[in-house]
């Protein structure tokens, strides 16, 4: 048994393992969340929403991930026609591989040898949620919002990516009803890579553009 | 031919989604979005009039004058037209 030492003596406030222990993280509901129980147990009441409605809406959404991005990503490097659909009209290029995106307004941009494209949403959080899942913290944060736009290669350079100067960066701001996937570029040595190899090449990252495709 | 716009220099107050660091920047319109429901009066449940939105592309040097990064990056952001005054086309 582990703790069955026969020198075994505990600090006061300490674990048995000897660590301080750590503070609960409850802490009074905020506003918000107050109003969000209201406005959902009020739902429920009208009989406008059960609760498994709403539980299988969280479960449908927590199910989407970067992985469906990665997907439409690899038919565009595999399929010309494919791409060509996806950058006139991302949106129904994802509903046309099978994806439920609801009424997403996406837009596909794409990186090439002189141009990396780099998504940001200064005012809230907007993010292709419907296809990628939910967005990164850090996507959220004023930091990221607020210097994406302002010193977007120094960001980068953070992210690990030294962009050349004579790569032109296009920052793409989401604000308001339209949401963006970066089309990375395919990478060299992926000849004759299936679907789903190319796939597992594809970062969330690389299609916020704050990375790039893996190496195979 | 890009057509050029100047973002209004406006500060209504309540909701807008146009940014405030874009407020007064002249861009060109990237490509025109169609027509969505403007979310100054969708932010307060108001029936909201279908408007139309555009991408607009700035450079950093217009965004930021002599502190960009670098001059010839480029910003697009969604603006709806009535924050927009058109400048006239020029040759791009």
């Amino acid at each position: 048994m582990p703790h069955d030492h026969h020198d075994h003596f505990h600090h006061e406030g300490m674990s048995p393992s000897g660590h301080p222990y750590r503070a609960d993280d409850d802490a009074p509901l905020s506003y918000w969340q107050r109003m969000e129980i209201a406005v959902r147990e009020l739902l429920v009441e009208k009989g406008n929403l059960t609760p498994a409605e709403i539980a299988a809406q969280i479960e449908a959404m927590d199910a989407r991930s970067p992985a469906n991005g990665a997907a439409v990503v690899a038919r565009a490097w595999s399929d010309a026609a494919f791409k060509a659909r996806l950058l006139e009209d991302a949106s129904e290029a994802s509903r046309e591989m099978g994806f439920d995106i609801g009424p997403l307004h996406l837009i596909a941009v794409e990186n090439t040898q002189d141009t990396h494209n780099l998504i940001v949403c200064t005012l809230c959080s907007c993010y292709p949620r419907n296809l990628l899942g939910l967005p990164p913290d850090w996507y959220k944060t004023r930091a990221y919002r607020s210097r994406a736009v302002r010193e977007p290669r120094s960001v980068l350079r953070e992210f690990g990516l030294d962009l050349p100067d004579h790569v032109t960066l296009r920052v793409h701001d989401s604000t308001a009803d339209m949401r963006y996937i970066v089309l990375p570029a395919r990478p060299a040595g992926t000849d004759g890579m299936t679907e789903a190899e190319l796939a597992a090449l594809v970062t969330r990252d690389s299609m916020i553009g704050t990375g790039l495709p893996r190496q195979p | 031919m890009a057509e050029r716009v100047r973002v209004k220099p406006l500060s209504p107050p309540g909701h807008v989604r146009a940014p405030w660091y874009l407020r007064g920047k002249e861009g060109v319109i990237e490509r025109p979005l169609g027509a969505f429901a403007n979310p100054e009066q969708l932010a307060y449940g108001l029936p909201a009039e279908k408007k139309p939105l555009y991408r607009v592309r700035f450079t950093m040097a217009e965004v930021w004058g002599d502190r960009a990064e670098t001059p010839d990056d480029t910003l697009d952001a969604e603006l709806y037209g009535h924050w927009l005054e058109r400048l006239g086309a020029h040759a791009p």
